[in-house]
């Protein structure tokens, strides 16, 4: 299977589209994606594109077109309307913002069901395709889709470049950036029209129910790599579109996979991956440390132990017993792996048996976690 | 374009005119006058709820007044916000935000850059200066959720410093700061103050008054008094801000001043 993809690439016109447009689709939505989890409003992603399902439908219903631009344009003011209305609930009525968002999620893809089953009973064949904006479906994008998601998608991307600078601010302080004289009200439209432009781009491919996860999965995964905004953002749109591409793919090559879920799984791959690995955030290095830091007290503790033993005897070098250690520490720490870790470092050494001493490098240190213990006592 | 403090005239930095905010229907400033002379360090002051931090935002044009009107440096907001600088409660951000100390200072350039323009350079350098006037500048590529607290409100005093302002307003600087950086920037607010700024601070500790500041005002909802501290800041001042429930007495006496460092939100 996989072998030959890579040719058809090149040659089959159905793969050259998939591809394409999964890898603009997958790109636009992670790269504004980030701003939507950076303003926490990866719920209102999700309630948007549950919500745009009846701007779909109705946009078919009124022009009789099937032309993505229409069914998109439609989409994107359906996707207005419902963000429109979740902030209408919230500023007049007591609902608070987490119910508002379901409420107008729910009504608004009931809405679209209702229509579209409506839609489909109707003997007029060109209805039949609809219902593959539900799950998505890569293996119908054909280059109209490609041509119209690269315009709508080149033009996001360069409204989020132009204002680059605003767009930062204003997610990050916002009071600041009102201080300074930004229409901080207008770059909220704006952000939020972005993030409509993401959803709606990738409707076709990945449909309406698991959109949301395009937006949201790779800013969560890419900000687990990275601490620079601008870094996050473009990994954001590389993972997107990886994720995209792949199980475009996946799902062109199998019968009967339906892509959006076919994507989501490449995302949950990535994201799993990221949060597990990514260096400094990854949840395994997160362990590694604090293994390896509570590993390190415990041979300091036995090495303070083994130093003080040292000291209330003359000879330093007769050794002391593991018993005395296991007495002093009582049960604290592990007594036998601490001195094997000090022996390891070169600070402690067995003499025979079970009897150990320190070495001069571990006497020093001991020292001087000392002296360091009486300087802390001392600033306290 | 001439303002009153180059002129020489007895310079009013922010003029406060019958000035009331109301939040659903419940005021939270009512009929505020307020003259803040130009050149002092003030201390706003009041219990919780008392409308400081509103009264900040009221002068930044952050909320709408109900009634009432802000000059400053004879000038409305609009004209005069590029010598007005604005330090923001620390806790307003999300500190996790993926960026570095060096690109939150480089913000306030933000006013002097325009529309698109990206910092440049210049812009970087005068960050640097603002950061090593903090003692920050070794942090400067680190990320903002690896500072301490004390770090973080530095960092945020660094971007008011390169906004270069004529008035500076600080929403407790103060707040979460150990006592070393608490010293760092009380020199430097006066530093400002030296340098012919006006800086006004909302203020928490009653005790460090006199000693940080030379100009105050007392607010709980209503102005209480303002002036210098020499005359407007004794007990029945502070009794009347506060209530008669708490003991003052922090000059003339031993005993300490009891209410402070409750952080306030509002």
């Amino acid at each position: 299977m996989f072998p030959e993809v890579f040719t058809d690439i090149y040659s089959d016109y159905t793969i050259r589209n998939i591809t394409l447009g999964a890898t603009v689709l997958g790109l636009v939505s992670g790269s504004l994606g980030t701003f939507a989890v950076l303003r926490r409003q990866s719920l209102l992603g999700d309630s948007i594109s549950h919500a745009v399902l009846p701007g779909i439908i109705l946009a078919f219903m009124l022009t009789g077109s099937r032309d993505p631009l229409i069914l998109i344009l439609g989409a994107a003011i359906v996707g207005w309307l419902a963000t429109l209305s979740i902030m209408a609930i919230v500023n007049t009525t007591r609902i608070k913002q987490d119910a508002s968002l379901a409420l107008v999620l729910s009504v608004f893809f009931g809405f679209g069901m209702v229509l579209m089953t409506f839609v489909q009973r109707q003997p007029d064949a060109a209805a039949a395709g609809l219902s593959r904006f539900l799950f998505g479906q890569a293996a119908a994008i054909i280059w109209d889709d490609v041509r119209t998601m690269l315009i709508i998608g080149s033009l996001a991307l360069a409204i989020l470049f132009v204002f680059w600078k605003e767009f930062k601010l204003v997610v990050f302080d916002r009071a600041f950036a009102l201080s300074l004289g930004m229409p901080v009200q207008r770059f909220d439209v704006l952000l939020t029209s972005l993030l409509v432009i993401a959803i709606v781009i990738g409707l076709q491919t990945v449909g309406v129910i698991l959109m949301s996860a395009m937006v949201v999965t790779p800013a969560a995964a890419a900000r687990q790599w990275s601490d620079r905004l601008g870094v996050v953002t473009i990994l954001a749109g590389g993972f997107g579109a990886l994720a995209g591409v792949s199980g475009a793919l996946i799902s062109a090559y199998t019968a009967r996979m339906p892509t959006g879920p076919t994507i989501v799984i490449c995302l949950t791959a990535i994201v799993l991956f990221s949060l597990i690995l990514a260096p400094n955030r990854g949840l395994l290095w997160a362990w590694v440390r604090q293994h390896r830091q509570s590993r390190d007290i415990r041979s300091r503790v036995v090495l303070g132990d083994l130093y003080w033993l040292s000291q209330q005897h003359e000879g330093v070098d007769h050794g002391h017993s593991m018993a005395a250690l296991e007495a002093m520490s009582a049960g604290r720490v592990a007594v036998d792996h601490g001195l094997e870790d000090l022996e390891r470092a070169g600070l402690a050494q067995r003499i025979d048996g079970d009897h150990w001493t320190l070495t001069e490098k571990g006497r020093q240190l001991a020292v001087s976690d000392l002296n360091d213990e009486d300087q802390d006592q001392r600033d306290a | 374009m001439m303002t009153s403090a180059e002129t020489g005239q007895p310079p009013v930095a922010i003029a406060v005119r019958d000035l009331t905010v109301a939040y659903n229907d419940q005021p939270v400033l009512w009929d505020i006058d307020l003259d803040v002379p130009a050149g002092v360090l003030m201390a706003i002051v009041g219990p919780n709820g008392a409308g400081k931090t509103t009264l900040i935002k009221a002068v930044l044009n952050l909320v709408r007044p109900a009634a009432g009107s802000v000059e400053i440096l004879g000038q409305s907001y609009r004209q005069s916000r590029d010598k007005v600088g604005y330090v923001p409660q620390r806790g307003s951000v999300d500190w996790d935000f993926p960026t570095s100390v060096l690109d939150v200072v480089q913000m306030g350039r933000y006013g002097a850059l325009g529309w698109i323009r990206r910092p440049g350079p210049r812009d970087r350098e005068l960050a640097l200066q603002a950061l090593e006037k903090v003692s920050m500048r070794d942090f400067a590529d680190r990320q903002i959720s690896q500072l301490s607290g004390g770090q973080q409100q530095r960092v945020f005093l660094a971007r008011a410093l390169v906004q270069d302002a004529q008035v500076y307003l600080m929403d407790e600087p103060f707040q979460g700061v150990d006592a070393t950086t608490e010293r760092a920037i009380i020199t430097l607010l006066k530093d400002l103050r030296t340098a012919g700024k006006t800086v006004v601070c909302v203020h928490h500790d009653l005790q460090t008054v006199p000693d940080y500041f030379d100009w105050v005002a007392l607010l709980n909802v209503r102005k209480i008094a303002s002036g210098p501290v020499s005359e407007v800041y004794n007990d029945t001042n502070l009794r009347l801000a506060y209530g008669g429930r708490v003991a003052f007495l922090s000059r003339d006496s031993a005993a300490p001043a009891t209410a402070q460092s409750v952080p306030e939100e509002d």
